[in-house]
Formats: structure tokens, sequence, C-alpha cells
């Protein structure tokens, strides 16, 4: 350090640029620590708030009404939440896409709840209930059947499912990603249980067992 | 009379420095007397700032940020509220033409070398007032709470969450909700009408700070410094006129001829046939539907072109944000022994045309479906986009450039 020549040069002996320079570092330090501590109010208050929190009632759903083939669309904390009745022909084109897929076994455990990490992604196979928002950058895909016209156009081959028109992302009829498209990982299957043979809730876990 | 205006000039130059600053960023701030026709764009985006700020008041007073009440308060500014509708389109229009006289004023920079030392800080704090310009323009495009506000922002914040690890939970603080709802709306507004506009605002003072700052002042055509050549008497660049009245009386003619034309397009086609206004946008926000198609505002979709090319969410991110991180580094990127397009060779000029057109092209695709084919086409012309870029360092030096003029021409 400075010291020894700046305290030659001193007349009154107050030798202190390195204390002097100490108190300065301290006093900053402790002022960022302070402003650091302010922030975290401030911060926290963008947080989901707890009313917020608390709108995430679970939702029933009546699904005798769906047909084979036919998607019902409700809201669960904001989101659609797809119930699609699969058909027999869909549900036994599932295992002959697993090579097109990013994760055909839904290996991504965060994707799905333990009970729906299955063949078909779902309790009952008929039914699958998906959050419809793509993994991509949110957006809400749209289902096309299979037979529909559109389905060939869009993609060759295809046995239909949901294809995002934002970035072009495909996925099959349990909600699993294809390959080679922007979405990373499957759609998400919410938590949801049965309360009866026709009525669904979502927002709950399903307990193994139960009906 | 004049005296008594001398005496209260004269009591507040000794309170604060108003001749002072008047003389040096206007009487006495020398510019070169050779700008043209692409020197009209600062100033122009100076003006269409100050239009925004005072429609953007007058549409606060009657706007309502609110999930249930957004929609329809757009609706009553543009059918009830006395002028309404021209005080909406006048801020509709002025962000597209905000984000005109900006890319104008940025590709000048691109054909004179503007961004070159000694003006890289001029550069990188134009660069911040774009980011900035950006953000407004994105948080404000959700307030009219339609289908385009909605998705798009959905997809804008969902970016964040490409982030690994802490990315979902980011969205989440943006969001200050699971999806973009009543909370996301209700924050957007704070930031749109006072966060951004006092950033905004202070960044272009820095920006002129920094170009009027001793020693550096205004580039021009030619690219070579004024402040060479002196007047041995007076120490006034050779080269220099002063700013006002010569180059007030030029912005204010410029000024005119653009707000004829912004004119134009506000009272007769103020939605641009769905380039300014998007039509999904005339329909109300809805959670569980997309649109079949969709795409931000022309000033974003090059970008937005970019990100669709890559597919893989992480390195599509990545890419976008480089797009724009990579313009930052332009000052050290050129190492040409000169500054303006006047006097660089002809690979230069190959190159900025083919960047120019990479750069168009990707807008044009950012607004059409994602088909296979145009997928393509943006790959390729992201990669001009980036080579034009990362290439330069060696480019700029292999061209044969002209030699320099002594003094400025026109």
């Amino acid at each position: 350090m400075s010291t020894n020549s700046t305290a030659e040069g001193m007349t009154e002996g107050i030798d202190d640029k390195g204390r002097r320079r100490f108190l300065i570092a301290a006093t900053t330090v402790v002022g960022a620590v302070g402003v650091g501590f302010t922030a975290v109010p401030f911060i926290l208050s963008m947080q989901p708030s707890a009313k917020t929190q608390a709108a995430g009632a679970p939702v029933e759903v009546d699904i005798s009404k769906i047909e084979p083939g036919q998607r019902l669309t409700v809201e669960w904390r904001g989101k659609p939440i797809w119930i699609v009745r699969r058909t027999q022909e869909n549900l036994q084109e599932l295992e002959s896409l697993n090579d097109l897929l990013r994760d055909p076994n839904s290996e991504e455990a965060a994707q799905q709840p333990q009970y729906a990490q299955n063949a078909t992604r779902s309790i009952k196979h008929d039914y699958l209930v998906v959050i419809g928002i793509c993994t991509h950058l949110g957006c809400s895909p749209s289902y096309v059947k299979k037979d529909d016209p559109q389905a060939a156009s869009l993609r060759e081959g295809w046995k239909g499912g949901f294809f995002c028109p934002c970035h072009g992302s495909f996925f099959d009829l349990a909600g699993r990603v294809y390959q080679g498209v922007p979405a990373p990982l499957n759609l998400v299957v919410p938590p949801y249980t049965y309360l009866s043979e026709t009525k669904i809730v979502v927002g709950i876990d399903h307990k193994e067992g139960a009906a | 009379m004049n005296r008594l205006l001398t005496a209260s000039l004269e009591w507040v130059d000794a309170r604060f420095p108003l001749t002072k600053m008047w003389d040096e960023h206007l009487a006495k701030y020398y510019a070169p007397k050779n700008f043209n026709f692409w020197y009209y764009f600062g100033s122009i985006a100076l003006l269409v700032l100050v239009l925004q700020i005072i429609s953007g008041i007058f549409l606060a007073m009657s706007y309502k940020p609110d999930a249930t009440l957004a929609f329809g308060s757009v609706e009553y500014i543009m059918r009830d509220v006395n002028y309404g509708w021209l005080i909406r389109y006048l801020h509709s229009t002025g962000a597209s033409f905000f984000f005109i006289a900006v890319y104008l004023h940025m590709f000048r920079a691109l054909l004179y070398g503007s961004y070159r030392q000694p003006r890289e800080l001029v550069w990188i704090i134009g660069m911040l007032i774009y980011l900035a310009l950006m953000a407004e323009s994105f948080l404000g495009y959700l307030l009219p709470w339609g289908q385009m506000s909605y998705w798009g922002a959905q997809v804008i914040i969902s970016l964040f969450s490409a982030i690994p690890w802490v990315g979902e939970d980011l969205a989440v603080w943006i969001r200050g909700d699971y999806v973009v709802s009543d909370v996301t709306l209700n924050r957007f507004f704070a930031y749109h009408v006072v966060s951004m506009p006092i950033i905004l605002l202070a960044l272009v003072v820095v920006h002129i700070l920094a170009l009027h700052h001793t020693g550096i002042g205004s580039n021009n055509p030619d690219g070579i410094e004024i402040k060479k050549n002196k007047d041995p008497n007076t120490g006034i660049p050779l080269d220099g006129i002063p700013f006002h009245p010569y180059y007030t009386v030029k912005d204010i003619f410029g000024f005119g001829i653009f707000l004829i034309i912004f004119a134009l397009v506000m009272f007769y086609a103020p939605e641009m046939w769905g380039y300014f206004l998007e039509g999904n946008n005339f329909f109300p926000a809805d959670p569980l539907k997309t649109p079949t198609h969709i795409a931000p505002l022309w000033y974003f979709t090059p970008f937005y072109a970019i990100l669709r090319a890559i597919p893989d969410k992480l390195l599509g991110v990545i890419a976008m944000g480089a797009s724009i991180v990579v313009w930052f580094l332009l000052p050290w990127l050129d190492r040409s022994p000169v500054k303006s397009i006047r006097y660089k060779g002809w690979i230069y000029k190959f190159a900025l045309l083919l960047f120019s057109v990479s750069f168009i092209g990707l807008g044009i695709l950012g607004m059409w479906p994602a088909e296979p084919l145009y997928t393509k086409i943006a790959r390729v012309f992201t990669f001009v986009y980036f080579a034009f870029f990362l290439l330069m360092p060696f480019y700029s030096v292999w061209d044969k450039t002209k030699p320099l003029p002594q003094r400025v021409t026109y």
C-alpha cells in the first residue's frame, strides 16, 4: 500500500487513506446488501399472488356424451384441457409410431403423472386427457383426425393427432411429440381421476384402485 | 422588451446553463455539411417518440387494464370517445412508423460506418434503444387484449421457458400467473406506460449526449472526421455547419414530408391490410383457442423467422437472441480501413446487398405459415444473416478500398 509515501507528505499526521478506503468499501458492501434485501419484496410481489394460486380449483367433466373420435375442451387453471375419446383403430396405431417419436415411452417424468406413464398415456385407454398447450412456445395446437383431408397435406402418412399452427409441431393421439419439430416434449397430462364411469375430475390425482 | 428578454436570459443563465446547453447541442454544434437523405431518420424517430408519448397519455385516460374490460375499452375509445379513433390510430400507426424510422436510421449506419470508432458507444446505446423499443411495443401489443395480443404474449413469454433449469419459473414470474392472464395484462400496462417510456427517454438523452461529446460529433456520408480539419483561428471544423439553423430547418422540412405520408396511412389505411393492426386482434382474447395462423407484427418477423427456422426449442431461442446480440459487436467486426460504403469495394457492397435481401426475406417468411419449403428458405437466409456479421472481420480486410478524400464531398 501507499501508506508510507503519504505518511511522509502529511503534516498533520492523519495517515488515513487505507482506513478511508476500508470505510468506503465496507459502507458500499453494506449498502449493496441493503439494496439487495430491499429488492426482495418487490421481486417476490411479482410471483403469482395467493388469489392466483387459489384459482386452480379442480374441474368436473361429464364425458358420457363424447362420441369416439370426438374431442371435448374444458378450462382448468386458465388452460385448455382436452378430453379425446380415441377409437380402437387409434389405439392400435399408437405403438407403430414409436420410431417416429422423441419420447415414445413417456420417460420424461414431468410430462405426466405416474398413473399416465403408459403406452396410451391415460388411465382408461379410450380417453386421452391432456393440457392443450404446445410444449414449444405455448400455442394451442389443433386437433386433426386421421381421415381429415388436412391430415395428409400436413404430413405424409400422418395418422392424425395434434398440429401446432404456430411453429409446425406434430403430436400423436397420445400427445406424444414427433421427431424433427420444434416442440421438445410430449404434451402434459394434468392430474385427473375418475369419479365414476362417466365423470372425470381434472386437478385431483388418481389413486390406484379408485374407480 | 428586448432588454427585458436579455435580462431574463442572463438571470436564468446565472442559475441554469440554458445558453450553454443551447450552444453545445444546437447553435454551436457543428455537424458535417454533407448530410443527405439518410440523415433525416434520427430526428424523425425522435418526432415519433414524442407523438407516441402524447397519444399514449390520452389513450391511458380511457383505457382499462383489466382482462374483462380491456377489449371493450379499446372499442369504447374507437367509437364513443371524441376523436378517440384518431388518437388510437395515431398511436398504432406511430408504432409501425417508429420502427420504419429506426430501421432506416440503422441502415444509414451500415452504409456509412457510423458505428465505427470513435462512435462505438453511440452505436451500443442506439442498440439498447432498439431493444427497449422492441420491449415497449411488445408490452403495448398485449393491451388491446385481442387474440393476437394474447397468443403473441403467450409465445414470447414462453421463449424464457427455454432457458435450462430456471426457465419455467422465470416465465411464471414474468406472467405472475401460470398462463397469460389479467395479472399479466395489469403489469404489462405498468411497464408500458411507466417503466419503458422512462428508460427510452433516458437512453435517447444518453445517445445524443454521446454523439455530441467533444471530439466525436456526427459521422457523414464520406465517413471521414471533420474535426481533423479545423479553422486555425476559430477552431471550428471547416466542413462543419451549426446544427441550428441549418439542420433544424432541414429536419423540419423532413418532418413535413414524413407527416404527409404518416397522415395518409393514419387516415386512409390505419390497419395497413393487417400489417399494422392484425385482423385476428379484432377478436377478444380466448385462452382456449389459438388462431390458426399467428405471426407477430412486421417489425419482429425477421427474428421470428430465425426462431422458427431452427427445429429445436433452446437452439431456436439462442439463435434468435444471437441475431440481435450480434449487432452490438458490429464496431469490432468491421475492420475495413474506411467507414463509408462510398470508399469500400465490391465485397462489402455485395455482402450488404445479400444481407438486406435476407433480412427482408426473413421478414416476409416470418409472416407466412411454417411450411416445409418456407422453413428451408428461412434457413438459407438465416445463414446469410449470420455470415454477414461473423465473416465481416475477414471480408472487410480483403475488400479493396478507394482512397479517402481530405475534405467532405457531396
